[in-house]
Order: C-alpha cells, then sequence, then structure tokens
C-alpha cells in the first residue's frame, strides 16, 4: 500500500435514499447468502408438516362433516386451509426476523452501529431491514407455494394474489414488531411474551382453521385487530375467488395502516436508538 | 473558517440529568495523531461519538472537516474511519467479506471495493485469514480488521476510541505498528485511551479529560515538563509501613504522591533523593528511579492515577 493511495480523498456523493436503502438491504442478503440454510427448516419444512397434520391428517376426520363442510362454504379443508397457511407462515417468519435478529444488531452484534458509522442514516437503515424482511417474506412464501403446488391444492392465478397478500400481512406485523424489538434494552425476555401471547393465540383464532364467526362472540373483536384475520381472508378470498370488493378494500387498508405505522416508528425508534 | 479538522467550542454533551462532556475547545489540524487522555467516564467516548456524527451535541459549536455535524452528518461520515471501543465486525461473515460490505455503505462499485480490500488485507497482514469466518479470529486480528474497514474509504481522518484495550502486549505492539505506518503516511488520527504509554507511543498532541473538562493539554514531552519533574523515585514499603515515612521525606522532593502500595518522590535527580533517603534511615523493600510519564501527568493533575 502506498501513502498515496491511502490518502486519496473519496470525492464521490452520498449515496440518494432509495441506492442506502439498497446497499443495507444488500449487506443484508450477503449474510443470508452465507447463512441460509438454517431458514430453509421453518419455511419450507413447518408449513409442510402443518399442511400434512391439519390438512390431510385432520381434514380427513371432518371431511364427511356436513357442520365442517358449511363453515368451509363447501371447499376441501386442504383447499380451504392452504392459502391461510401461506398467511401464517409469513406472520410466523416475520415474527422470527423481526424480534431476535433486530435486538442482537442493536446489542449483540453491533451491527447496526457499524453501518450507521458510515454515510447511512438511522432511517434509511430502518427502511432497508424492513425491505429486507418484505423479501424473506416473498422467498419463503414463493417456497411455501412450491409445496402446496405438490399437494395440487393451486387454483389458478388467485395463488399470486394470495402471496402478496401473505407478504402484505406478514409486514403489516412486523414492521411494529421491528420498532418493538429496537426499543427492548434487556436481553430480549419481552420476546417470549410476544410468541406466547400474541403470535400463538393469533395463530389459533385468526380464521385459519376454523371461521371466526365459530368463536364466542365477545372474542370475535379480537380476530379483528389481528393483522392475519384480515391477511386470510385476503388470501383465502383470493384463492377460492370469493372475495368481496368492500370487504376486500376493507381488510388491505387496515393491513396497509399498520404498515404504514409500523415503518415510520422503526424509523423514528432507530433514530433514537442510533444517534444517544 | 480555521483548517482544523476539527474544531470545537464550548462542546457538551448531556445524558439526562448527566452531563459527560462540560463545554471543551478543542483543535484537530491535519497530520497529526490527537489524543484524548483520561480515565473511563472522562466523556472522551461520547466526544469522539459528536465527532463522528452518530450523537448530536447537546450545547456548543463543532465543525468536522469544515461542516456542521447537525446539517451534513453522512456527508462527514462518508470521509471518516471509524474504529469503535467495541468490535462490530460481523462475526459470522468472511474477513474479506467484512470490508467487501462495509465499502458498499460508502457508495463504493464493487470492483472498487474488491481492489480495496486486497490491499489492505495486506496492509494489516490478515491476508491468508481473508476467507476465515471473522469468529475464529483472535482479539488482536479482529481489531486489526476493524482498522482495515475502516480505511475502505480512504478517509480523511480517523476516529479510534481505545484501539488496543483489551489486547496482549505483542497485539498491542502490531497494532501500533500499523497505527504508525498510517501516521508516517500523513492520515490524521484522533484516539482516546487511558494507556498513557499508548498516548506516549503515538500522539503528537493530546488533551487530559477528566469529569467532563479537558484538565491540561499539549505534546506529551510538553505535559511532563509542565507538570511533572524529570524523574521519579519510587519506593515501596512492607504493607502497613508506609504511611509513617512521608513526612520525613517531604523537604527532598519537589512532591510526595502516597498510592496504596508505595510513595512517589518528584525531583530532577531520583538517585540524589534515593541516597538522601537511605540516609535517614528509610528502608524500603524496593525502590526505582523513572523518568516521569503521563501516569504522573495524570495523577498530578486528578489527584488519582488513571489505570488501577
Amino acid at each position: 500500500m502506498t501513502g498515496e493511495s491511502m490518502m486519496l480523498p473519496d470525492r464521490k456523493p452520498v449515496l440518494a435514499g432509495w441506492a442506502a436503502v439498497f446497499r443495507v438491504v444488500e449487506g443484508l442478503w450477503t449474510w443470508y447468502s452465507r447463512n441460509w440454510r438454517a431458514t430453509v427448516v421453518s419455511s419450507v419444512l413447518q408449513p409442510l408438516l402443518m399442511l400434512v397434520a391439519f390438512g390431510i391428517g385432520f381434514g380427513s376426520l371432518i371431511a364427511t362433516s356436513t357442520r365442517a363442510a358449511q363453515a368451509t362454504g363447501g371447499v376441501p379443508y386442504l383447499v380451504y386451509l392452504a392459502p391461510a397457511l401461506l398467511a401464517v407462515s409469513a406472520v410466523q417468519t416475520a415474527a422470527f426476523e423481526s424480534s431476535y435478529p433486530i435486538l442482537s444488531s442493536f446489542k449483540w452484534r453491533r451491527t447496526y452501529e457499524g453501518i450507521t458509522a458510515t454515510p447511512i442514516t438511522p432511517g434509511q437503515l430502518a427502511v432497508g431491514q424492513l425491505t429486507w424482511i418484505a423479501l424473506r417474506l416473498i422467498m419463503s412464501g414463493g417456497a411455501y407455494l412450491l409445496v402446496i403446488m405438490l399437494f395440487g391444492v393451486v387454483r389458478g392465478p388467485g395463488v399470486l394474489a394470495a402471496w402478496g397478500f401473505a407478504v402484505l400481512c406478514g409486514m403489516a406485523f412486523s414492521a411494529p414488531l421491528v420498532a418493538f424489538s429496537a426499543a427492548q434494552e434487556q436481553e430480549g425476555g419481552a420476546f417470549t411474551a410476544i410468541f406466547r401471547f400474541v403470535v400463538l393465540p393469533m395463530t389459533l383464532f385468526s380464521g385459519t382453521f376454523f371461521p371466526i364467526s365459530q368463536l364466542p362472540r365477545v372474542v370475535q373483536p379480537l380476530a379483528w385487530i389481528s393483522p392475519l384475520w384480515h391477511g386470510t381472508e385476503l388470501a383465502r378470498g383470493a384463492v377460492l375467488g370469493t372475495l368481496q370488493p368492500v370487504a376486500a378494500a376493507s381488510h388491505l387498508g387496515y393491513l396497509v395502516v399498520l404498515l404504514m405505522v409500523g415503518v415510520q416508528l422503526t424509523r423514528w425508534q432507530f433514530g433514537v436508538r442510533l444517534t444517544r | 473558517m480555521s483548517d482544523s479538522l476539527v474544531q470545537a467550542r464550548g462542546l457538551r454533551k448531556r445524558f439526562g440529568e448527566f452531563e459527560a462532556v462540560r463545554g471543551i475547545d478543542i483543535d484537530v489540524r491535519a497530520g497529526e495523531v490527537f489524543g484524548f487522555l483520561g480515565p473511563n467516564g472522562a466523556g472522551k467516548s461520547s466526544t469522539m461519538r459528536m465527532i463522528a456524527c452518530v450523537s448530536p451535541r447537546s450545547d456548543g459549536e463543532l465543525q468536522v472537516l469544515g461542516m456542521d455535524p447537525d446539517v451534513d452528518g453522512p456527508q462527514i461520515r462518508a470521509r471518516l474511519g471509524v474504529v469503535p471501543q467495541q468490535d462490530n465486525l460481523d462475526v459470522e461473515l468472511s474477513v474479506r467479506d467484512n470490508l467487501h460490505v462495509y465499502g458498499r455503505y460508502f457508495g463504493m462499485s464493487r470492483a472498487a471495493v474488491r481492489v480495496k480490500a486486497t490491499e489492505l488485507l495486506d496492509f494489516v497482514q490478515l491476508t491468508d485469514r481473508a476467507d476465515d469466518p471473522v469468529e475464529q479470529l483472535s482479539g488482536g486480528m479482529k481489531r486489526r480488521l476493524t482498522i482495515a474497514r475502516s480505511l475502505v474509504n480512504d478517509p480523511e481522518l480517523m476516529l479510534l476510541d481505545e484501539p488496543t484495550t483489551g489486547l496482549d502486549p505483542q497485539a498491542r505492539h502490531l497494532l501500533w505498528d500499523r497505527l504508525f505506518r498510517l501516521k508516517q503516511h500523513g492520515a490524521t488520527l484522533i484516539i482516546t485511551t487511558h494507556y498513557m504509554d499508548e498516548a506516549e507511543q503515538l500522539c503528537d498532541r493530546l488533551v487530559v479529560m477528566d469529569g467532563g473538562l479537558i484538565v491540561a493539554e499539549g505534546s506529551p514531552q510538553e505535559l511532563i515538563t509542565r507538570y511533572s519533574t524529570r524523574e521519579v523515585l519510587e519506593l515501596r514499603f512492607p504493607p502497613g509501613a508506609e504511611a509513617s515515612w512521608p513526612e520525613t521525606l517531604r523537604d527532598l522532593a519537589d512532591r510526595v504522591e502516597q498510592l496504596p502500595d508505595r510513595l512517589l518522590l518528584y525531583a530532577a535527580d531520583g538517585e540524589a533523593v534515593l541516597a538522601a533517603a537511605h540516609r535517614r534511615g528509610v528502608q524500603p523493600t524496593s525502590t526505582l528511579v523513572r523518568r516521569s510519564t503521563l501516569e504522573d501527568v495524570f495523577l498530578r493533575l486528578t489527584g488519582r492515577s488513571l489505570v488501577h
């Protein structure tokens, strides 16, 4: 190395906002491309097991039930369940990607500190991190779609819309959770509570396995605030072709608002934590 | 606008009720190695974070590379090289990947980053570890990689926050050697440290910080001349025996400091004081005559020793 080359100042202008966000995504992709193996289990194997256990195992049990047929609108249980599991899988992947890895990047790995020592701002980092999670959801959703194709459940182009709705649903949950994770100072004990008291009940009572109309009337409003219920309605409606415009618009509206609020909270919280 | 790379006037940093930096003035000139010397909690790291444009100042004026961090943070950071106190390398990536990924944050092209990474790995003597995951590196190697990473954008100013804390002596010397090389190439470095030997080795000019304030400023030699004597006589006594001696010896030296385990007698000629002490019947278990260091300066200025 020569002195001349070392001291030549870098006169390049700072990256524009979107380009900086893209560089953050690229950094996260580099990490993923070296460490992706661990995520295959959760994104492919888990939905596969769910499909087999509930769709085929449980589905065969209720195949002759008239009440079950009424609840599912007359479609086979596997077909009823598959698009909803797409949304569940998006929310679960989002929950995982938006909790410990975020806290770790602040607290243990401290990689966020390294990134914001460069021209990248905390806000660009926040948007880049969320964009990366969205890409992860798109990828794991795609893997899941391949799995249900193997089951022969896929029905036409509605599946592609369901894929998009599932990703939106996952992000509507991810963005507020990332903001929450960015505010955690301790060892992440709060995540256990999130998984136990938010993710698990949401998975069980968002109309995934049965319509929420089967729930006690007082519990139903809890499903209404769950992004997973809105995502499930959209994904299932898209696949079964039963989506009504007004209902679809309100489900979409709810998810988009949740996402927007979450993005703003994340940007704000990243700024607070990284510029103390 | 002055020709200082960093200029601060009345710079302050508050965290709620606590004021970590309580109004300091600094000027760092191009091509010098400037040091912040002080114990933990003196306000060194808070000052560094303000200069690094990652922590907004609470009060006062600050200009870095002629710009205001509150306004031009990203533009300034594009021209800085930062070595943080705690390593924040991505330990799950390889040595080379760490440089590649980091260079890209500065907007560099892939080709430019590749060339630069190879050059820097050579500079920090990690070429043969290029493809190893960072978690397999020793502490000293990680530090060197962090220094390489901070150079990826050809910075005009480098900020090193306690670069050798926690390293063994050999690793420290290897690191100092690399920093010397940078200095010879005309780099401007700002270093914080609580090691006086590090400050003496590396710094052209330094400020001594204590309790959020600058208590002295100058070159290591100037500070020693101004605040200490040429030599120091250290006398060690059996536990419990040292308490009675200071009064007997006080008039022999310019100044006497009593530490838990020894007495320090400051004088131009340490051997002469030792001879005089012996004549008065003082019988220490061991004696040492040495030159004054920044440690003595710090003791004089704050009444406390720097490293415990």
